[in-house]
């Protein structure tokens, strides 16, 4: 037995690379293509995400009583249904929805591309956790910065650019790193809808040589280098920062 | 604390019999009824036995899942606190590779890359594990806790280490030892500390479970993806299944709420 296991061993072994290897017999560059498609749609949906989280988050601290309630209902529902429910929900009704009114303005239905679909998911859903989470940040802002910027006659949109935003940037980087961190991985919820990002290319390539252990080990690797890489210069940000905040023992 | 009075003044509850809120209702009601008439939701008759067992067995994976993601959790925390450097390094390796890797992959990679090494393994097809090994939900729950376990340990690590040092020097003082100094004394207070964010951590967990649809376990999500299959009906499951999970997410919100009222805190 130990003859053939070892023999199987290096059998593995040798085969691995060749698993891996970037030119055609490999399916290196698949994954590789992937985890391109990966990063597009984390930074996509993070800038979605960015955007929303900051009408959310003026929404709920300064907007009148109807912006409040839809905001609410806005992060209420997005973060109690799981990303899954909301992708297929989203992709189905937002592809629908389109159609319907392309079609009632007298054009042809359209196939939406499978990256902006997947962007905009993403970006709907992380709005929610954006937004709670720049609405912590803002309220740990000295009021009185605020206060005093309105004093001195800023409008409001010039007291969010000039004081609130970078004022709030400290607090607000521990979940907006956290965030980011958590984009990367939902990406891979794409792969449910067929989408060619990492996770889907990997799961393809084990199908075709059902070297399954070794694809899906090489993917992990791939997410693992991402997060480490994001960990560090996130906290190169950060300290940037908090370069003027007092320290926290 | 002055500041943060402003603005919890203005935001101070809104009435129910404010005017935008009433009109919300109406449209919500209206769309509840138009849902209710317009709809098809004749496949609910047939489907009902699977989808309460998928319902069911959502429940019982996440509690499952996080009992024992949770009992895990506690060690990996302590070690990366208090213990040696052989226990410390694998610790933080084994939470950071969780973290660092999405769920999913690392649910493929046990249950289609084990499940395909397995076989291989002669005396393990002849032991009493084979008739498990071949199912899909042992993967399943086993993924789920150290998917947990990986994400709670950090929390327990930070609840661990944010027990006031004085009140482990006052046990050791008693002349408690070890074991009792961590059950007594440090245990309970960790637990308190971590309540809060165990509630989110749950939440979280249940929004998890439906990936292991992908791994052919029946859960509500997978009895919502047959009903689609089955008869084209696209939006109708796919809005029930939203509202389960609404109300699975309300009760788990409700219970943790319950919990931390039982606790006694003392704001100084």
């Amino acid at each position: 037995m130990s003859i053939a296991a070892s023999a199987q061993l290096v059998f593995l072994s040798v085969s691995t690379f060749d698993l891996l290897s970037p030119w055609p017999p490999g399916w290196g560059a698949n994954l590789l293509r992937g985890l391109v498609h990966s990063l597009e749609i984390a930074f996509g949906a993070y800038a979605i995400g960015l955007i929303l989280g900051t009408l959310g988050a003026s929404a709920k601290l300064y907007g009148g009583p109807i912006a409040k309630d839809v905001a609410n209902a806005y992060t209420t529902i997005v973060r109690a249904v799981p990303e899954l429910v909301l992708i297929l929900l989203l992709y189905f009704a937002g592809t629908d929805l389109l159609n319907k009114v392309l079609v009632s303005f007298g054009h042809d239905t359209v196939d939406i591309n499978g990256l902006a679909a997947g962007i905009a998911v993403l970006g709907i859903v992380q709005g929610a956790y954006h937004t709670e989470v720049l609405r912590g940040a803002i309220m740990s802002i000295p009021q009185g910065q605020i206060e005093a910027a309105r004093a001195f006659g800023m409008s409001t949109t010039k007291v969010m650019r000039r004081i609130t935003l970078p004022a709030m940037l400290p607090y607000a980087l521990p979940g907006l790193s956290n965030l980011w961190l958590v984009v990367t991985k939902d990406t891979a919820l794409l792969a449910v809808v067929g989408f060619n990002e990492l996770t889907q290319e990997t799961r393809q390539a084990a199908a075709t040589t059902k070297a399954y252990f070794t694809f899906f080990m090489a993917a992990g690797v791939l997410y693992l280098i991402i997060t480490l890489l994001s960990n560090v210069v996130l906290s190169c940000i950060e300290k940037r920062a908090t370069r003027g905040l007092p320290k926290v023992a | 604390m002055a500041d943060n009075t402003a603005i919890a003044a203005a935001d101070k509850p809104i009435s129910w019999r404010s005017p935008h809120r009433v009109i919300f209702l109406v449209f919500l009601v209206a769309f509840i009824i138009y849902a209710a008439q317009n709809m098809r939701w004749d496949w609910i008759e047939k489907y009902q036995a699977m989808a309460l067992q998928g319902i069911w067995r959502t429940i019982w994976l996440v509690i499952v899942s996080v009992s024992l993601g949770l009992a895990l959790a506690i060690p990996i925390g302590l070690v990366q606190v208090t213990g040696p450097t052989f226990l410390k390094v694998p610790a933080k390796i084994f939470c950071t590779v969780i973290r660092g890797t999405p769920l999913l992959l690392q649910l493929w990679l046990l249950y289609y890359g084990l499940g395909s090494l397995f076989p291989q393994i002669p005396w393990l097809r002849d032991s009493w594990m084979w008739p498990y090994l071949r199912q899909a939900w042992p993967y399943g729950v086993l993924a789920l806790t150290l998917s947990f376990a990986g994400y709670e340990a950090e929390v327990m690590r930070g609840a661990f280490s944010g027990v006031p040092r004085g009140q482990l020097e006052a046990g050791r003082a008693f002349g408690m030892t070890p074991w009792t100094l961590f059950r007594r004394v440090w245990l309970p207070q960790a637990l308190q500390r971590a309540l809060p964010t165990l509630a989110g951590e749950t939440v979280l967990q249940l929004k998890a479970t439906p990936l292991v649809a992908t791994i052919t376990m029946i859960d509500i999500y997978a009895v919502a993806s047959r009903v689609r299959q089955d008869t084209l009906i696209i939006y109708e499951p796919l809005l029930l299944l939203a509202v389960v999970y609404l109300v699975l997410t309300t009760i788990i919100v409700w219970a943790f709420k319950k919990l931390e009222d039982r606790l006694p805190v003392k704001v100084g």
